[in-house]
């Protein structure tokens, strides 16, 4: 932590800039506002930096006492490990990430094809006891994880889906389906039901009302609900290391966490699959950033 | 074209809520008929009852000859204008025109020039490679309306189609859609819950209250009988004075002792209420012949007219429409004369029109 004193105190000078005298309102204000965000900043941003600088240092300078900050040889072995194996091949790593990246991109896919149209249906269609149902369907997420993972485990072994992908999909689903269908039923509430109506006396049907007028408007709240979904099925941790366990099927986090422990811990490798692990959903986010905030509707809405 | 029938149209809305109790409506081909009523009194669910975009829980809707409780929104041949427009935000505004054709598969040759019609119709020519968001509410609702006429249905549905336009462009819009309706002389059913538009489009009203028809008529047979104490204060501005009366020596008298003509078949020992509109009645200066003693509580001066608030025995909110010559100061002692013919008058406990 001795950066971020380093750091917070190197933002004094900003302070010292203004003069006590100048007026409190206006520059002042906004010169303490910038020493708090830089403060902030480097708070949240010290354990990121500090897990980048570890992947690529050699293992000899991630023990160093006191620790290097700067000038320290910089190694790209550490990636090389994450994606190839001692005897050459692939490594576990690089399996495990592959893992993830199916079984996340699958539940995701699944969860929104399956919670568009219900969110669509409980926003348009009259159903009977709509609150409740949506009250049950949110209260499966009452439950933490690992309240479940023992009942879900030997459910799951009796019928044989123990150890594989499927199992993971199908749980992620069954997770992130509540969640996609709460989240879209807001985006669907925001888009005037009369384009359905007008496209259904226009000569459409119900459905393809739906699926050609009101799901082109509603692809900005999808993208931000899958993104979210995503983001829980890749991080996921208790499901994946209670219900996998060869190294053919395990996903990243508990293939990471395997790393720690042992007689010792390659924390420059454990640094290092971490920048991996992370970069996807920093780009995806990043990618999708303009809709995770966005309005829903492409305007045109004067009510 | 064709009549709209609705028999005993009942809804009751999945939550219990009950839109519409009864409603019986017979309208004619080719007829502008208006639906007027309050926020909430069930029109729009009337109209999407006939449109099909609601599924009535009993009562039978007939377009044309046909029985269509059970066809679809498509099947049914009408186009609806909504008070939101609706208009896809996606397309350009000839697409938006041609959209409804294309689901019907017409050529594309009779697809051009049907849109080509409907934009000259309205005056949209300038506007059709544009996107709604790159057009004014006014605009946006010319649009609408375009695209409802250019299927050439068999009646119009329009549901508060000028609300959120203001008011100079609404007074225009709405003279452009009556002469439109006359030229096209296709049926249209209108919902709106401004009086002053129902007056002026409708050949026939129905006010609508709770999800009920107080009264079917002509604007003028609205205006002049209304046919119950809801729809006495709901047609005009300001509407009608509502006065307690008592009927003795065959004549109507109020509280503060004034004296009208009472209808013919007035029935007796019951408590009646005289309906006045604000033009039959006059301001006068105190004392002067057959009025009686009133005070000014206050005026509103429109330019052509003063509407005084006067009070009468009591009744503090009697108001009488006068020319913008007639000046009395708030305050003022004045007398009140009724010069109006007959009025229509109320029974207290059933609300309704007696006599
Ligand atoms: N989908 C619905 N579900 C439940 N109640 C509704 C629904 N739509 C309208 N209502 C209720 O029905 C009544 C009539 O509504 P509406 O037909 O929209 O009235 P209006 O168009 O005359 O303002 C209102 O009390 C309204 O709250
Ligand atoms: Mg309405």
């Amino acid at each position: 932590m001795a950066v971020s004193v380093d750091e917070a105190v190197s933002t004094g000078p900003a302070r010292d800039r203004t003069p006590p005298a100048r007026r409190l309102g206006g520059r002042g204000r906004s010169a303490l506002e910038v020493a708090l965000l830089t403060v902030l900043a480097v708070v949240m941003l010290f354990p990121v930096l500090w897990m980048i600088e570890t992947s690529i240092k050699e293992n000899r300078d991630v023990y160093a006492v006191p620790a290097q900050f700067f000038g320290f040889t910089v190694t790209m072995d550490h990636f090389k490990d994450v994606f190839v194996g001692p005897d050459g091949g692939r490594s576990a790593l690089s399996v495990a990430f592959l893992n993830s990246a199916v079984v996340a991109g699958v539940s995701t896919v699944l969860a929104t094809v399956l919670g568009v149209p219900a969110a669509w249906a409980y926003s348009r269609l009259a159903v009977k006891a709509r609150k409740d149902q949506l009250f049950f369907i949110l209260s499966t997420r009452f439950m933490p994880p690992v309240v479940v993972v023992i009942p879900i485990f030997l459910m799951y072994r009796q019928v044989g889906l123990i150890d594989s992908k499927l199992g993971l999909i199908l749980i992620y689903t069954a997770f992130n389906v509540p969640f996609t269908i709460w989240m879209m039923k807001g985006f669907v509430d925001e888009v005037p039901a009369e384009y359905e109506d007008a496209a259904m006396l226009d000569g459409y049907t119900r459905l393809q009302a739906f699926w050609r007028f009101t799901l082109p408007l509603l692809v900005p709240g999808i993208a931000a609900t899958a993104v979210f979904a995503l983001i829980f099925s890749w991080n996921e941790f208790v499901f994946a290391i209670f219900l996998t366990s060869s190294d053919s099927v395990r996903t990243a986090p508990p293939a990471i966490a395997g790393l720690i422990g042992g007689t010792t811990t390659d924390w420059g490798l454990v640094a290092a699959a971490s920048v991996v692990f992370a970069l996807p959903v920093l780009v995806f986010a990043y990618l999708v950033r303009k809709h995770l905030v966005a309005g829903v509707t492409l305007g045109a809405v004067r009510r | 074209m064709a009549g709209i029938e609705v028999t005993a149209l009942h809804k009751r809305y999945p939550d219990g809520t009950v839109a519409v109790d009864h409603v019986d409506l017979s309208i004619d081909d080719g007829e502008l008929f208006v639906m007027l009523g309050p926020s909430g009194c069930g029109k729009t669910t009337t109209l999407r009852a006939i449109a099909g975009l609601e599924r009535q829980t009993t009562g039978d809707i007939r377009i044309g000859d046909t029985l269509v409780n059970d066809l679809l929104p498509a099947e049914r041949d009408i186009a609806m204008v909504f008070q939101f427009y609706a208009l896809y935000p996606h397309l350009r505004t000839r697409d938006n025109l041609a959209f409804p054709l294309r689901a019907e598969g017409l050529p594309k040759a009779e697809v051009r020039e049907r849109v080509a019609e409907a934009a000259r119709l309205m005056r949209l020519d300038s506007l059709l490679d544009r996107r709604p968001r790159q057009l004014s509410g006014g605009e946006q609702q010319r649009v609408a309306l375009a695209r409802a006429l250019v299927r050439r249905p068999r009646a119009f549905l329009m549901d508060e189609p000028l609300t959120n336009l203001d008011a100079e462009l609404r007074a225009d819009m709405r003279t452009e859609i009556k002469h439109l309706q006359g030229e096209l002389g296709t049926t249209m059913v209108y919902v709106t819950h401004d009086q002053v538009e129902a007056m002026s489009l409708g050949h026939r009203i129905a006010i609508l209250n709770k999800g009920r028809v107080e009264q079917i008529g002509t604007p003028l047979e609205v205006y002049n009988r209304p046919a119950s104490l809801f729809c006495a204060a709901f047609i005009g501005s300001p509407p009608m004075n509502l006065i307690e009366v008592e009927v003795a020596d065959g004549k109507l008298r109020s509280q503060g002792g004034l004296v009208l003509t009472p209808p013919p078949g007035l029935p007796r020992d019951r408590r009646l209420v005289a309906g006045v509109r604000p033009e039959a009645l006059e301001v006068t200066e105190p004392g002067a012949q057959r009025s009686v003693p009133a005070r000014v509580v206050s005026a509103e001066w429109l330019g052509d007219e003063i509407i005084y608030a006067i009070d009468h025995s009591g009744q503090r909110d009697v108001r009488v429409r006068m020319p913008p010559t007639v000046r009395f100061a708030a305050d003022a002692p004045v007398g009140l004369r009724h010069t109006g013919g007959t009025p229509t008058v109320y029974d207290v406990h059933t609300e309704e029109l007696v006599a």
